[in-house]
């Protein structure tokens, strides 16, 4: 079965799981500890993620590491449509800063 | 919001550039401050719920804006932003890396350059923003930076992760 990037961060505890090891790879144990769940829900979020090729095993020694992998190109335009989105975002946050500024100083 | 005002992202994947333009409701010399003040950066400048929180800004040619976007859980992901020309309220050119709470740059990671240039329209402003990136590599690097703020904001309805992650 075929997956994709939508349904591995349709699920709240696999984007978790990914903005954990966005920051460092990670052992599927330090990983279970973030989480109100069992190991075994988390090694299954994990088969999908590397399923998805969102994220890649690393082995150091006999401790196996999850690490973020995104080199999927043909995806890029999602994740450029993600980075527009928060600049969207950001220049909204603007507008109501820049609307306060001006409100204040009348 | 007034819906009217122009937002234009357009990327050049054979030119690995990519060039936001936006226009805002305020004339130049307040837009221009809200680029280059850290008090107004901080309160815009980070994704929500992500934070922008300022150590230093050293507001010249040579200088740098060394700042942290502060997640939700009080992660920190340090920036430190070198300013190489500054053209009072018409343009700003830079470079962002990825550095740590001292303000060392993490080599590792790929820096990208930027200009910024403003231009009056009477009571509004145009903004445009030109980032280049060296090879794709890098560009690539820049999105799943993104992609890690873009999380946060599509998440922003907290609710649904909090009850997932242990207190």
């Amino acid at each position: 079965m075929r997956r994709d990037v939508f349904q591995a961060i349709a699920d709240p505890t696999r984007r978790g799981i990914i903005s954990l090891i966005a920051l460092q790879a990670m052992t599927p144990n330090a990983i279970a500890e973030h989480f109100d769940t069992t190991r075994q829900a988390i090694s299954k979020h994990l088969r999908i993620l590397t399923e998805c090729r969102l994220v890649k095993q690393a082995y150091t020694g006999r401790e196996i590491y999850y690490q973020l992998e995104i080199t999927k190109m043909q995806e890029i335009d999602q994740w450029l449509d993600q980075y527009r989105k928060i600049w969207e975002n950001r220049f909204n946050e603007l507008d109501n800063v820049l609307l306060t500024i001006k409100n204040n100083t009348k | 919001m007034n819906n009217n005002l122009v937002f234009d992202f357009s990327v050049n994947k054979e030119n690995k550039t990519i060039t936001v333009k936006r226009e805002f409701a305020a004339a130049v010399p307040l837009v221009w401050d809200a680029y280059t003040k850290s008090e107004i950066l901080d309160q815009w400048w980070a994704p929500k719920p992500w934070k922008a929180r300022t150590k230093t800004m050293d507001f010249r040619e040579g200088g740098s804006w060394h700042y942290a976007m502060v997640g939700p859980a009080g992660e920190e992901h340090w920036s430190l932003t070198n300013y190489i020309t500054i053209q009072n309220q018409k343009k700003l050119i830079g470079l962002d890396a990825f550095a740590d709470a001292d303000g060392n740059v993490n080599k590792d990671m790929p820096q990208s350059k930027w200009e910024i240039t403003f231009t009056g329209q009477g009571e509004t402003t145009l903004v445009q923003i030109y980032m280049i990136f060296d090879d794709l590599a890098q560009l690539e690097a820049t999105i799943e930076m993104g992609f890690k703020e873009g999380l946060a904001l599509a998440m922003e309805g907290l609710d649904e992760l909090l009850p997932a992650l242990k207190k």
